[in-house]
């Protein structure tokens, strides 16, 4: 089940998605981090952030909404307080970071160089859950080009794109991202949504809006996976509302190389490894010695 | 020297492996469970819409300490994607009991348990309460089912205290008979006057701490219930100079620590400005129970 992402070599294709899995000390006792494909660390800034007011967080069914406004404590907190923690274990690190304008994005990627213990980056060009002006950069596809190629330029890490499903042609971007020196995409990230009281007709989040995550998305994540696929060549890392391995390989099948397991880690940690050995044991049954022989295997005649 | 070298890097092998496994069970600060229940008691016993359900449990039961949760997870309808957070009520070694009150979708399917069906919970989480010092009178607060989450530190510590408890109506005031069978003292009011004294759990704290024999006590106090009840209560214990710990209650998302969503504001000492002087603690991990002078109070959910 060994791929290769970008240059971030994996032992199976499994991730767990930034933001959902903190820096992998939290989850530490329950789930064994050495056995993860690759973690993925809550978002970097340069500077510590807050974050929103609470309530931060929503359940709605079939999924999630969160407006947690990126609360994280900076390179430099990031660097003292939870990168060593992660140093103790075999599982490649991969940092996911943004920032407010193009400089902060591609300054803190070079904070990065020549970090031990970092083995790639993800830069999250499309939360939609700060209001600071901007930050649609994954909506727009000059911001797009002018963020990756910045970013590229001053790193040499695997830099992975995680990119906005709130477009209308999201294989445009995939494609923006490749030619501006994407080593792969990752995709979706949540999609804006609300909830709202009906008895105090009040928005249910501090923010009012936020991201939508869980089983509700995947069909619509499914999609755009396939269609960010058949449009660039470097590797597409699919997520959004894996509960089971079924999701997983759909999406594999759909051209994901690799895939990243987000809300369903609330859920219950251990699905996680599920999807693993749900993955493994679907190639035995189908007798494919090599995970590739399922990437973007989808028949449509 | 050959056989020296290799046996002091075999014997170093080995150490350094029982080290990791004895550290690995020493540290455990949280164990994922698949709990059966034992009981599920209802309506005849408690008022209103609250149960106790008793699980058997034979990893977090044993590691319970006072004022700690475990996130639980009912299986069976998977749009139902967060687990519901609830205080430990009693635990012993083999088994574990919570209280709670049917209010939504997660409880509404709790509520339909029988003995021998399975869950899952996550657990014990939080800090809990700091056992009461040894020359310090422990003084209860609860709002309606708080009792449930002060109970294990009533029969853990050895002394004997007063349990202040109120709620709308009788139907709200649970739990009394097991503090009285502690050989505690509990005093009660309920907004209808339909059991103890009419009026608020407050008010009859006040009367209480009137006394000047009682003001000079040494006491602590330990609260659970509305916001607004542990706001009061912080009130009176500061202005009595008496440290007051409180548990206080949010939504939560993953329940371990990672998502950021479950925040309270809690003062920083030494703060240059407005924005330094507090910082978000995660309820979940830092908390459920904070000492009432920490507490920034004024903007919760």
């Amino acid at each position: 089940m060994r791929v290769n992402i970008g240059g971030i070599a994996m032992k199976n294709p499994v991730m767990a998605a930034s933001g959902t899995f903190g820096y992998g000390k939290e989850y530490a006792d329950l789930v064994d981090l050495n056995r993860l494909g690759a973690l993925v660390v809550k978002g970097i800034s340069l500077k510590p952030e807050k974050g929103n007011e609470t309530p931060r967080l929503v359940e709605v069914s079939g999924g999630l909404i969160n407006a947690i406004g990126l609360q994280n404590p900076g390179f430099d907190g990031f660097i003292k307080d939870y990168l060593p923690f992660l140093r103790k274990y075999k599982v490649p690190v991969i940092v996911n970071i943004w920032g407010r304008s193009v400089n902060e994005y591609a300054e803190v990627a070079a904070k990065f160089n020549g970090v031990r213990g970092v083995h790639g980056l993800e830069i999250n060009i499309s939360c939609p859950n700060i209001k600071t002006g901007g930050i649609a950069f994954g909506t727009d596809p000059h911001m797009t080009a002018e963020v990756v190629s910045k970013v590229r330029q001053n790193t040499k890490l695997p830099l992975i794109v995680k990119l906005s499903p709130n477009v209308t042609k999201i294989g445009d971007f995939a494609k923006i991202a490749e030619v501006n020196g994407a080593d792969a995409v990752s995709l979706i990230n949540s999609f804006p949504a609300m909830a709202i009281d009906i008895e105090s007709r009040r928005p249910i989040l501090a923010n009012i809006t936020g991201g939508l995550s869980g089983p509700a998305i995947h069909p619509i994540a499914l999609k755009m996976v396939w269609e960010a696929a058949r449009a660039v060549r470097i590797p597409v890392v699919g997520m959004g509302g894996i509960t089971s391995a079924k999701e997983a390989l759909a999406f594999i099948i759909a051209g994901a190389s690799a895939v990243a397991v987000g809300t369903a880690n609330f859920t219950d940690p251990t699905i996680i490894l599920q999807v693993m050995e749900g993955i493994e044991s679907y190639l035995i049954r189908h007798k494919m010695s090599n995970i590739r022989e399922l990437v973007g295997s989808l028949v449509t005649d | 020297m050959f056989v020296f070298d290799t046996f002091s890097f075999f014997g170093k092998l080995f150490l350094r492996q029982y080290a990791d496994a004895v550290l690995s069970v020493v540290e455990k600060k949280m164990h994922i469970e698949t709990v059966t229940v034992l009981e599920q008691k209802g309506k005849k016993i408690f008022g209103g819409d609250y149960r106790v359900l008793k699980f058997a449990s034979g990893k977090v039961a044993p590691r319970v300490k006072p004022g700690q949760f475990i996130h639980l997870r009912v299986t069976g309808r998977d749009e139902i994607v967060l687990r519901r957070p609830f205080s430990v009520f009693k635990a012993g070694k083999k088994s574990l009991s919570i209280l709670y009150k049917i209010i939504g979708a997660g409880t509404e399917i709790m509520a339909q348990l029988r003995p021998g069906d399975k869950a899952s919970i996550i657990g014990p989480l939080g800090n809990g309460f700091p056992m009461p010092a040894k020359n310090v009178y422990p003084v209860f607060v609860a709002g309606g089912y708080g009792s449930a989450a002060l109970y294990l530190l009533a029969e853990r510590t050895k002394k004997k205290g007063t349990l202040f408890i109120g709620g709308k109506t009788d139907e709200d005031i649970l739990c009394v008979a097991d503090f009285r069978r502690l050989d505690w003292n509990v005093r009660i009011a309920t907004e209808d006057g339909s059991a103890g004294q009419k009026g608020l759990v407050t008010d009859i704290l006040k009367e209480y701490l009137s006394s000047e024999e009682i003001k000079r006590r040494q006491m602590a106090f330990y609260a659970c219930g509305p916001m607004g009840m542990l706001e009061a209560v912080a009130k009176i214990a500061m202005a009595g100079d008496w440290k007051a710990w409180l548990s206080l209650d949010r939504h939560m998302g993953c329940g371990v620590g990672a998502c950021l969503a479950c925040v309270q504001k809690i003062r920083v000492a030494g703060g240059r400005g407005a924005s330094d002087s507090w910082k978000w603690a995660r309820i979940c991990t830092e908390g459920p129970v904070f000492e009432c002078r920490e507490i920034v109070w004024g903007n919760e959910e």
